[in-house]
């Protein structure tokens, strides 16, 4: 039961072959079962799970008219707020916090009936891509425990991906969603900024930030998506627009005439040979479907890392400056006579780890008077410029590809202590973020010299999101019949697994 | 090749309000001036006449009619309070003198 698609549980439940309490526990039983492997949770709320569940099998025996995937189960990430669930971002600062409010995100599922299991560990405050910096340790990829599963959102990809959740929910600043899909083989979307209200997700880089879905199909993809995107008054940057058609997108796949451009800038050197090999194929597959592909020059691409690494510490250094130890989460060194700001300090110190650490300081630093229009001025205006690349782009064509990231999965502990070569992963994923537009990534297969997946990256202009689903349902349905079974089945089964 | 000297961090850490260890000044100053160097790129372009996007949507102020809406309970919103006395936070001296 577990193995199926979110779409088949969903089919199922309303045919009522199964109830969501069985397929809620069956899935609390896998997680109970591997979880002590792969550590995608930080919290497992199954007790709150059950209950949903039980709500949602009533409501169906009642005949209520219900959502598409009303009764699944769904992993969240620790980013978002959920009312009395601990909610910690992967932070120690935040260490036993039980929000008194829900984010429009868990609102929205829970109005949809999607049950919630429980928060999925991330990079502290999602800063990262390894998910190696959270405040409770790593997270393990289910293709290979000793590598990491991707990041920031890499506790979502990896429950998804070890069959413990048939969906789930990240967030994606940088390439937080995608390249931790790329690398656990499964399919993430970074909607168009401003789809998804941001209303209780903790804030990293306000500008970038953006909670999106995971699945391990397109289709279902699509489902989580319409189920959560939609303007939010609470959010002042929700964009008041109707919902892109993505589900119809998805069951439609069809990309005959579509015209689909490749980056120059995003493939080729410094890009794995297994990566590159599977993305061109992928490519030649979208072709023979009746896609036109041509080449796109988007030049000021490689100034992109270097203008994310300006924009979003310096917005995290302000952001973040709400933790303060004065009205939730952490205190320390509150004694007789210490100062607020002594007290302030001393739980900063003790609650943030290196990373956050690391991208305040270079974001307090590149907005200091002085260093400002050099820094943060720069970075704008190369943001500019990569928006003025795309809509360029996308005058040639309508959706954009790339590698999704430039190698596979990495052993854990391998970049760690090397900043600079931790933030070179984010170098396909992060102009979509700089220009606000969408991002995909699904499985293109498994790199030769080391049998770990690629991830195939579309792109598409905002508020186009069907787009990303319309080809991706394409060149899904074509590798699947090249393959003969879903990619995850090549997996290495997990200890206990049956 | 950039750098930023111990003391500079520890003067940008003073500014974030993060006390740090002494071996935490001094990897993040190590650290430092190849992270300054790779994002120091920015300066490499000609942006004479770019204007700067701070954010991706050109949207105006956005607002909504002034009606009260529910909100928190006093509770609720010191539900997370690491101090608090009579229904209010309790926070460490802000003025530097005694009580």
């Amino acid at each position: 039961m577990i193995t199926s698609t979110a779409a088949q549980m969903a089919d199922a439940l309303a045919k009522g072959e199964t109830t969501s309490v069985q397929l809620t526990q069956a899935h609390l039983d896998r997680i109970a079962e591997v979880d002590v492997q792969v550590k995608a949770f930080l919290h497992v709320d199954s007790e709150g799970a059950l209950a949903q569940a039980a709500d949602v099998d009533a409501r169906r025996a009642k005949g209520e008219k219900l959502s598409a995937i009303a009764g699944v189960p769904l992993a969240l990430k620790d980013v978002l707020a959920q009312k009395g669930v601990p909610t910690t971002a992967g932070s120690k600062i935040l260490q036993g916090w039980r929000p008194p409010y829900d984010s429009t995100v868990v609102t929205k599922l829970k109005d949809a009936g999607v049950v919630i299991m429980g928060k999925t560990n991330m990079d502290e405050f999602a800063m990262g891509s390894s998910t190696e910096n959270s405040g409770y340790g790593p997270t393990f990829n289910p293709w290979d425990l000793t590598r990491t599963p991707g990041g920031s959102s890499g506790g979502s990809s990896a429950a998804v991906s070890s069959f413990e959740a048939p969906l789930a929910i990240g967030s994606d600043t940088g390439g937080s969603i995608r390249q931790p899909a790329a690398l656990t083989g499964i399919v993430g979307v970074r909607p168009t900024y401003g789809a998804v209200s941001r209303y209780g997700l903790i804030a990293y880089s306000s500008s970038l930030d953006q909670a999106g879905p995971f699945g391990r199909t397109v289709l279902d993809t699509a489902l989580l998506h319409e189920v959560i995107a939609g303007h939010d008054a609470k959010d002042a940057t929700s964009i008041n627009a109707p919902v892109p058609a993505v589900v119809a997108a998805a069951k439609s796949g069809n990309v005959k005439g579509m015209k689909i451009g490749v980056i120059k800038q995003l493939q080729g050197e410094g890009y794995q040979k297994g990566v590159q090999t599977r993305f061109d194929e992928s490519l030649q597959l979208l072709a023979s479907l009746g896609a036109e592909i041509v080449e796109v020059d988007c030049p000021s691409f490689e100034y992109a890392l270097a203008a994310y690494y300006l924009i979003a510490p310096s917005e995290c250094s302000s952001n973040l400056a709400r933790f303060d130890a004065m009205r939730y989460g952490l205190r320390t060194g509150d004694v007789e006579g210490a100062s607020a700001e002594a007290v302030m300090s001393a739980t900063r110190d003790a609650g943030f780890g290196r990373e956050v650490k690391r991208r305040i300081i270079l974001g307090t630093y590149a907005l200091s008077s002085g260093y400002y229009d050099a820094y943060y001025g720069s970075a704008q205006k190369i943001r500019t410029l990569i928006i003025q690349d795309y809509a360029k782009a996308f005058v040639q064509a309508d959706v954009l590809v790339s590698p999704t990231a430039p190698t596979t999965a990495y052993k854990i502990g391998e970049k760690v202590d090397d900043p600079m070569a931790m933030y070179l992963g984010d170098v396909a994923t992060i102009p979509v973020n700089l220009a606000g537009i969408c991002g995909m990534s699904l499985p293109a297969g498994l790199a030769d010299e080391d049998k770990l997946p690629v991830g195939f990256q579309i792109m598409a202009p905002a508020m186009q999101d069907q787009r990303l689903y319309q080809a991706g349902a394409a060149l899904e349905s074509a590798l699947l019949s090249k393959w003969g079974a879903p990619l995850l089945s090549q997996a290495p089964a997990l200890k206990g697994a049956k | 090749m950039s750098s930023l000297s111990r003391d500079d961090v520890a003067k940008l850490a003073g500014l974030a309000r993060i006390e740090m260890t002494e071996s935490e000044l001094v990897e993040l100053s190590s650290q430092f001036g190849m992270i300054l160097d790779a994002v120091a790129r920015v300066q490499e372009m000609d942006l004479s006449g770019v204007k700067a996007t701070s954010h991706p949507q050109p949207l105006e102020n956005v607002a909504r009619p002034d009606v009260v809406l529910p909100s928190l309970s006093p509770e609720d919103a010191l539900s997370g309070a690491p101090a608090q006395e009579e229904s209010r936070f309790r926070v460490p001296q802000i003025l530097g003198e005694a009580e």
